[in-house]
């Protein structure tokens, strides 16, 4: 069974490599080699979701890793190959032929396959492995188009922003050998003293920074540089799915600190109601879905942190369907009418239906609209959180009417009457949109109480409480209450985007709170001028340091030993040469002395020898005398 | 066999050199043929020693040479060595493909890298200290004819500096040395003796001394900040095959002395001065890669990030000398340690080699001058990224299973002095992130530069010379088993004998 575990991971990441190391020669084949993986990869799913395999192997000698399927991966991996498998079959029909598809789908198999193998992975090491590679993929699908450096920048940022979170996995990891000595994700919450906490500060801030929680959510609106299918794959069921699903996962770790599980929950709250009131704020659409995105993965963060693994699981799920059909229809509008402008894209849901109505029932759901989606998995986390503490129930309530504001705001602009650009997104782009939207309407049912025990039994979390009548019937009320109250205000024209901003403006209807959430609270700056700014400082003016004081030192060290060697030539090397000419002058001397004796006469060099005979003896009766 | 692979380079050369006025192509296919025939018989020997050794040393001879000063003709392999070992025949061999274009003196340019690969490989399979050291010597000597003769820019005064400065490391080195054979009895320079009998236990002292004087040698030749400021001269103006050995084995020397003689010999000393080793790795660490996020030569930059990636080794080295903590853990750590060499000989051997050929085209490392390298050169860009992200340590390549160890077993050796520093060190993988992706987009993404016109695509020879590097550095970050299981009884024996 072992390997399936193996297959599930090896074939999207073995497919997306080749199709990369064939470069452009395979555009040509790429749709179809992608969309016919993702299809074989979805049917591994399912198959592993059923029969649930397991391998353990040893990455280092000496320390246990794995790759296991059980609930919670069951539930992922069969949310990733469906949403990679709609996301893939929509770019077919929409990536045009001349751009590099090649890359383009390799990219996305790879992307696929790291976040397959964080979803399964039983260890610290193997989850940080498809971690960061995912991340790593994201640079590259955010920058697609490199040859525009704004779009390099914003992957950039992206890139930078989730590895310093990332950073935090890395200590973990150390702690967790350390307190555990293993690094098993099943070890962590049993280790003991500090450690723990220690663990648990390392995942908080890597799964913060990976799900674009606040302090980190302006990466997310760098993210919509890259081309749409990226957005709807990026911000559904991967990449930020994965900073919720490692807080669920590893949600006993948390609550066993004491503190983590709170923090958690407030920090998801925050982001829920903060980047709502962001996402309310903006014009464009995609950036309106992108500070949704961190606002709804607030939900399941929240959850995790409240121990609602089963509604924030939910969540995510939902989200998942939603969120991808959205960006979708977003990235259709795109293709075909060339923005993504709330005002451009005036009635372009009514005159193109296929894309339209799909997007509709999408918006409705994130809206939390009953008896859709994300009304049910969102209230089920709600509640565990009105019995935690009443202010966090407060804050989740207020972020769940904002995003009932945005939603509504995105489905008027759409559906207005009005505006006149038309055209028609592509037969095979369509094919996804009314699947997921189905899919976004009805995955509420994991909430209904008799599909909601098997499925906290799959999570293996048969005891936690589902959302109570009056809750539901609460959130309900609101949702519809705020999507009419919106409604009747875009009858009265006040809660519309202008078609156009006179002169390329930015909007003068904005006041300051506008300004500052449409421009995601300006994290992005902060960042800039807290941590990236004196960080190039530093190395600049350390870059100088080394130049001039370390290896001016070492230059400093070699002048003081030419000075010194110029010195003994001017002072000492004259005598000493002077001896040095003595010495020869002497030697010359002694030759012409010792040339003497060699007459050539034989009685002479008799006398000579007679001598040194009778030195030698003199010598030799003196030393054997002592 | 040993003597063999050390010395058919030596051969190669001395063939070279016997036959008068050799062919253009026929210089090049014996440099080639004798690369490769080293690299196969290395190869060979790695099979016939298995990946699961048990620490002992195999292929041994052990030959008189200067018996009056305990001395001698002492080689063998372990799982230390061994992977050095294949290290250096690759690089080399990479190297000759790599200069099949070049067409400078080319008969003298393969004598002296086939003496230099002796050099390099006899110094990886030297159990005698002054074999060691003779060959160290011999390969400051060797480098620095390479930058004098075949480098660029000002390359007299950088190939002196180089010489001077590693050269005064070596003569400390020497001092060292000689202190250890004045501690052992009875006197000897043979590695075996010494590890198995420690110099210098009575007397804390001296043993401290001579950890300084083997330390400090090491450290400017591996080198650590202070005195590191030898290397970006020497790197920028070599020839791109003299930079890629002299980082990618030629550093090596100086780390892995530091797991040959200074732990083993010295452990006492170590273990008292672990603190320092863990210090200076982490000042190099942040220092290397803060001051390399500043360059404008690309070169530049990448001999800093060298730097930075072995400060990694030198903390991780640090870490298990806190013997109080877990074992497993520091072996971890020692094996990370061990594994960065490979990891770094083949990432940054390959990043040369691109840089060369950056060099070859624009006759610039200025960043600012190129620019949307990908759009002419796709395959060269491509070969950049993957080399920049498995320098960054991206899993999947060698650069994380290092790092990963190394982190991993310095904060779980659980002493809090150790785990500080990696923790602190961790920010290090955060700022090379930034500055390789600084220079892509300045240099490969984005619009084109002033000099991007002139950049056309690698050519074969370059291809065939940098893919296996890299390949290999993929192999080891999916599969590093093979590397790491013929290194850890090695690091196990290491760590056992630290603590002892």
């Amino acid at each position: 069974m072992s390997v399936l575990a193996w297959a599930l991971p090896a074939l999207p990441l073995l497919a997306g490599a080749l199709l990369l190391l064939s470069g452009r020669r395979a555009d040509r084949a790429a749709p179809a080699v992608g969309t016919g993986v993702a299809t074989v990869l979805l049917g591994l799913a399912v198959a592993a979701a059923v029969t649930r395999p397991a391998v353990r192997f040893r990455l280092f000698p000496g320390w246990d890793a794995g790759l296991a399927v059980d609930g919670l991966s069951a539930v992922l991996v069969v949310t990733v190959a469906a949403v990679a498998l709609a996301v893939l079959v929509h770019a077919a029909g929409e990536f045009a032929p001349d751009e590099a598809r090649a890359r383009f789908f390799g990219l996305m198999l790879v992307f696929t396959g790291a976040m397959l193998v964080t979803v399964t992975a039983a260890d610290l090491a193997v989850l940080l492995m498809g971690w960061e590679v995912m991340g790593a993929m994201s640079y590259a699908l955010i920058g697609f188009w490199w040859a525009d450096p704004e779009r390099v920048r914003s992957a950039d940022v992206a890139f930078l922003t989730t590895r310093a979170g990332d950073l935090g996995l890395y200590i973990a990891a150390g702690c967790a050998a350390a307190g555990a000595h293993s690094l098993g994700l099943a070890d962590l919450a049993g280790t003991a003293g500090p450690w723990r906490g220690l663990i648990a500060a390392g995942v908080v801030v890597a799964a913060l920074g990976k799900s674009a929680q606040l302090p980190f959510s302006f990466w997310l609106s760098r993210a919509m540089s890259g081309p749409s299918p990226v957005s709807a794959l990026l911000h559904s069921a991967t990449m930020v799915a994965a900073g919720a699903y490692l807080l669920l996962r590893l949600q006993p770790l948390l609550a066993a600190t004491g503190w983590a599980g709170s923090l958690v929950a407030w920090a998801g709250a925050l982001t829920a109601l903060l980047l709502g009131v962001v996402a309310l704020a903006q014009r464009d659409l995609k950036q309106l879905l992108a500070a949704s995105t961190c606002a709804q993965l607030g939900f399941m963060v929240l959850g995790a942190g409240v121990g609602a693994v089963a509604g924030g699981t939910a969540h995510l799920v939902a989200h998942a369907a939603v969120k991808s059909l959205l960006f979708l229809c977003a990235g259709a509008w795109l293709a075909t009418l060339g923005t993504q402008d709330l005002g451009g894209l005036r009635g372009a849901g009514r005159r193109d239906r296929a894309v339209g109505v799909p997007f509709a029932a999408g918006a409705l759901a994130l809206a939390g609209i009953p008896p859709l989606s994300l009304w049910v998995t969102k209230d089920t986390v709600l509640a565990a959180a009105g019995e935690e503490s009443l202010a966090l129930y407060a804050v989740g309530l207020a972020a769940a009417v904002l995003s009932a504001a945005y939603s509504a705001k995105a489905l008027i602009a759409v559906w207005r009457r009005g505006g006149g650009a038309r055209g028609r997104a592509g037969r095979l782009a369509v094919v996804p949109l009314p699947v997921l939207a189905v899919a976004a309407c009805t995955l509420g049912i994991l909430g209904l109480p008799a599909v909601a025990g098997p499925w906290r039994q799959v999570l293996g979390v048969p005891d936690e409480p589902g959302p109570g009548a009056a809750g539901l019937a609460v959130s309900g009320v609101l949702a519809v209450a705020t999507v009419l109250a919106a409604v009747a205000l875009a009858r009265r024209g006040t809660f519309t985007v202008p078609d156009r901003v006179p002169d390329g403006l930015p909007d003068r209807r904005a006041g300051r709170t506008a300004g500052w959430a449409l421009g995601w609270l300006r994290l992005e700056p902060m960042a800039g001028a807290v941590l990236v700014g004196p960080t190039l400082a530093l190395a600049r003016a350390l870059a100088r340091f080394d130049d001039r004081v370390v290896d001016g030192g070492v230059r400093a060290a070699a002048q003081a030993g030419r000075a010194l060697s110029a010195l003994t030539t001017r002072r000492a090397e004259i005598r000493l040469d002077g001896a040095v000419t003595a010495v020869g002058r002497a030697a010359r001397g002694l030759a012409a002395l010792a040339r003497r004796p060699q007459t050539g006469q034989v009685h002479a060099y008799y006398a000579q020898a007679a001598v040194l005979l009778a030195a030698l003896v003199v010598v030799a009766v003196l030393a054997g005398g002592r | 066999m040993l003597t063999l692979v050390i010395f058919l380079p030596l051969a190669a050369a001395l063939a070279l050199l016997a036959v008068p006025r050799p062919g253009h192509r026929a210089v090049l296919a014996v440099w080639i043929a004798a690369t490769a025939a080293d690299l196969a018989l290395v190869a060979a020997m790695w099979a016939r020693h298995g990946t699961s050794g048990t620490g002992r040393i195999a292929f041994e001879t052990n030959a008189r040479w200067i018996p009056s000063v305990g001395a001698g003709y002492h080689v063998g392999v372990d799982g230390l060595s061994l992977p050095l070992l294949a290290l250096t025949a690759l690089l080399f061999a990479a190297c000759a493909v790599y200069s099949l274009r070049q067409t400078y003196r080319i008969r003298a340019f393969a004598v002296l890298f086939l003496f230099l690969e002796t050099v390099c490989l006899g110094l990886f399979a030297a159990l005698d200290l002054l074999l060691f050291f003779v060959f160290f010597d011999l390969s400051i000597v060797g480098m620095y004819a390479v930058i004098l003769l075949w480098g660029h820019g000002d390359r007299a005064r950088s190939a002196l500096k180089f010489f001077l400065y590693t050269f005064l490391g070596s003569l400390i080195l020497l001092l060292g040395f000689i202190g250890l054979y004045l501690g052992a009895d009875p006197h000897t320079f043979d590695m075996a003796e010494l590890i198995r009998r420690p110099p210098l236990e009575g007397s804390p002292g001296l043993a401290g001394l001579t950890l300084l004087a083997i330390g400090t040698g090491l450290a400017i030749k591996t080198p650590v900040v202070p005195f590191h400021t030898w290397l970006p001269p020497a790197h920028t103006d070599a020839p791109a095959a003299g930079s890629a050995i002299l980082a990618g084995v030629m550093l090596k020397m100086g780390t892995y002395g530091l797991v040959r003689i200074a732990m083993p010999m010295l452990p006492d000393a170590w273990r008292r001065y672990a603190w320092v080793p863990l210090a200076v790795g982490l000042l190099s660490v942040l220092y290397g890669a803060l001051v390399a996020l500043a360059q404008e030569n690309l070169k530049r930059l990448v001999a800093y990030t060298s730097v930075n990636h072995m400060g990694y080794i030198v903390l991780a080295l640090g870490a298990a000398g806190y013997a109080s903590g877990d074992a497993a853990a520091r072996r971890l750590a020692v094996t990370g340690a061990v594994t960065q060499m490979v990891s770094h000989g083949l990432v940054t051997g390959s990043l040369f080699l691109l840089c060369g050929v950056l060099y070859d085209r624009g006759r610039s490392y200025d960043l600012g001058r190129y620019g949307g390298l990908a759009r002419g050169a796709p395959v060269f860009a491509a070969l950049t990224a993957v080399a920049a992200f498995a320098s960054l340590g991206l899993p999947g390549l060698s650069g994380f299973i290092a790092e990963f160890q190394i982190f991993t077993g310095a904060i779980g050796g659980g002493s809090t002095p150790a785990a500080v520093a990696a923790a602190v060190s961790v920010l290090g993988i955060l700022i090379t992130a930034a500055l390789f992706l600084r220079v892509l987009h300045r240099a490969v993404l984005g619009e084109p530069g002033e000099l991007t016109g002139r950049v056309t695509d690698v050519r074969r020879p370059e291809l065939a010379a940098v893919v296996p590097l890299l390949a290999l550095s993929l192999a080891i970050g999916v599969a590093p088993r093979p590397l790491l299981d013929t290194i850890e009884p090695v690091s196990a024996a290491v760590v056992a004998l630290v603590a002892r």
